[in-house]
């Protein structure tokens, strides 16, 4: 009896909605079906514009050259300076550097300035200041102090990076639950526990917010870095194709420099799934 | 259901006069605000708190009842007057108290169980023989098999009662609750006031306990504190003679309806409840 009733409403709904009653694959794995389609899409379009269309070459390269580029720089050995391998190494090596540099001085900077409210407030000025600063202007005075080599791009990766963990992790200190605090001082904390067991914890969540936006800028860095001057790297090869205005290695380069920064920008959110698990199921605000 | 004697409860009180475990003088808080200048939360507060007893506090919203529970955790200063704790004057938390807030307050990236041994790691005390005594204590409010899971995968009654674990864990004299049950939804809250009465009688703690609640002040306590609209004084304090244990139908008896009554228009004298 009450199995008949319960199927009667489940038909009367799922009829009145005028939906299927099985789950349709395009809604529940979005990103396996329509991305794909998608991407087809585009590349069609691609094709059409350069090769029934005639978009010049020197504009927009067809995607058939583009692939062979990239499967021909992509065949060489990871030694081989010719191939993007060895290019994509530097590149990702100096980004991976600057990021962890900028991220760790700015993370902690991030806390002091937040513990000490007087600092905070005496260098809050300054840091505004320096953010304002288009960043990759201090680009061509990189290769004054440090010449051709890797330091340079370190250096400018890592002040890219710095200030979207330092900003994160300081709104990240603001929204501790004041709660959180009070139990820590009924129960006698120390400010070392205070700090270790209470507020760096809460904080994660913007921390990461963070670095995925600073993971991203850390490819940028790294190419204006060679940009200005290098002798190796992704960035310097841009320079060079452009320079001998050969468009098709040219669009690969770019690609690969995409698909790089996606990368780390999944490997920031894997590591925060590890150790952020419980953010998102606790409704805290983990993306600001 | 057992009719016990109305006496019951008076008889604690009565045999041997119990030491009074807090003792407030004129205890007054003011605060001084950026836009309005001084406010007057608390005005000369005279009460005791005695040693096993549950004493609620009611009152309208804003009337001070949280100020005074912040002030007896030793969290917030009071500006005048004094306040004992077991016989010392009050300067900050101790271990002797421990606090229940309005929201659980549970971590989420600790287990049920870390998050009740949370106090103990703060006060630096020794772990491991701690450990038993919260697997009890979680076992009493039904959480046993809860322990290892993440607060995010427990309903909002069960993480008030893993809450309330982490505060007896310290084995605290004095319980203070803040409005422990006022996110609950009315049925879960009433199983919660049954539950707290039980451990109560098996903790033998003292308790304060801040409502807004009328009926739920008056089933749980000894006495209640009756508060004035701000500035909070005490408009006046009422003794609670109604059996125990107590039952939920106690609240359907001709006593409990005049008890409700007496505090009603109390609180109403004071510009209405709400």
């Amino acid at each position: 009896m009450t199995i008949q009733a319960i199927d009667i409403t489940r038909v009367d709904t799922s009829a009145a909605a005028s939906l299927p009653v099985r789950p349709n694959i395009f809604r529940r794995y979005p990103q396996l079906t329509v991305s794909p389609a998608i991407l087809v899409v585009l590349l069609a379009g691609w094709w059409l514009a350069t090769n029934v269309l005639g978009a010049p070459a020197y504009v927009i390269p067809r995607p058939q050259e583009v692939f062979q580029a990239l499967v021909q720089g992509l065949s060489r050995a990871p030694w081989d300076k010719a191939g993007y391998w060895y290019h994509s190494g530097v590149t990702l090596w100096e980004a991976l550097l600057g990021f962890a540099i900028g991220s760790a001085l700015g993370a902690m900077l991030g806390l002091a300035l937040s513990h000490w409210p007087i600092a905070g407030k005496s260098w809050y000025p300054y840091i505004v200041g320096f953010q304002s600063l288009p960043k990759v202007a201090l680009a061509p005075l990189m290769v004054v102090w440090f010449g051709f080599g890797l330091e340079g791009k370190v250096f400018i990766t890592a002040i890219i990076t710095f200030f979207p963990v330092l900003v994160n992790t300081m709104a990240g200190y603001q929204a501790v639950e004041p709660e959180r605090i009070e139990l820590a001082r009924s129960c006698n904390a120390s400010e070392w526990h205070l700090l270790t067991k209470i507020i760096m914890p809460s904080c994660l969540p913007f921390l990461f917010a963070g670095l995925g936006v600073a993971s991203v800028l850390s490819i940028l860095g790294a190419v204006v870095g060679e940009f200005v001057g290098a002798r190796a790297g992704l960035g310097m090869l841009l320079m060079q194709f452009n320079q001998s205005m050969e468009i098709a290695p040219l669009f690969a380069i770019i690609l690969l420099l995409g698909v790089i920064g996606f990368l780390m920008n999944y490997a920031v959110g894997l590591v925060e799934r590890r150790y952020c698990f419980w953010a998102q199921r606790a409704g805290a605000s983990a993306r600001i | 259901m057992q009719p016990m004697p109305a006496t019951a409860t008076s008889v604690q009180t009565e045999v041997a006069p119990a030491p009074a475990l807090i003792r407030a003088r004129g205890l007054s808080k003011v605060y001084a605000t950026a836009t309005s200048g001084e406010v007057v939360a608390l005005k000369n507060l005279d009460f005791e708190i005695y040693d096993g007893e549950f004493v609620s506090v009611v009152g309208q919203s804003g009337c001070g009842k949280s100020t005074l529970l912040k002030v007896l955790a030793g969290l917030l200063p009071y500006t005048a007057g004094s306040v004992e704790l077991n016989g010392r004057v009050l300067r900050g938390p101790t271990s002797e108290t421990a606090v229940v807030f309005q929201s659980p307050v549970l971590l989420p990236w600790r287990t049920v169980l870390d998050n009740v041994l949370l106090p103990i790691e703060f006060r630096k005390l020794p772990m491991a023989s701690y450990r038993r005594s919260a697997s009890d204590l979680l076992e009493m409010v039904g959480l046993r098999d809860f322990a290892q899971r993440y607060p995010f995968e427990l309903s909002g009654g069960m993480q008030q009662r893993a809450a309330i674990v982490r505060a007896l864990v310290q084995d605290p004299r004095l319980l203070l609750m803040d409005e422990p049950f006022g996110a609950l939804d009315a049925m879960t809250r009433e199983q919660m006031n049954l539950e707290l009465l039980r451990i109560w009688r098996q903790s033998r703690k003292t308790v304060v306990f801040i409502t807004h609640s009328i009926a739920e002040a008056i089933f749980l306590s000894d006495r209640v504190i009756a508060m004035t609209a701000r500035p909070g004084s005490i408009a006046e304090i009422i003794n609670i003679d109604l059996p125990r244990p107590r039952e939920l139908s106690v609240i359907n008896t001709d006593r409990f309806g005049r008890y409700a009554a007496r505090l009603r228009s109390l609180l109403e004298a004071q510009g209405g409840l709400f």
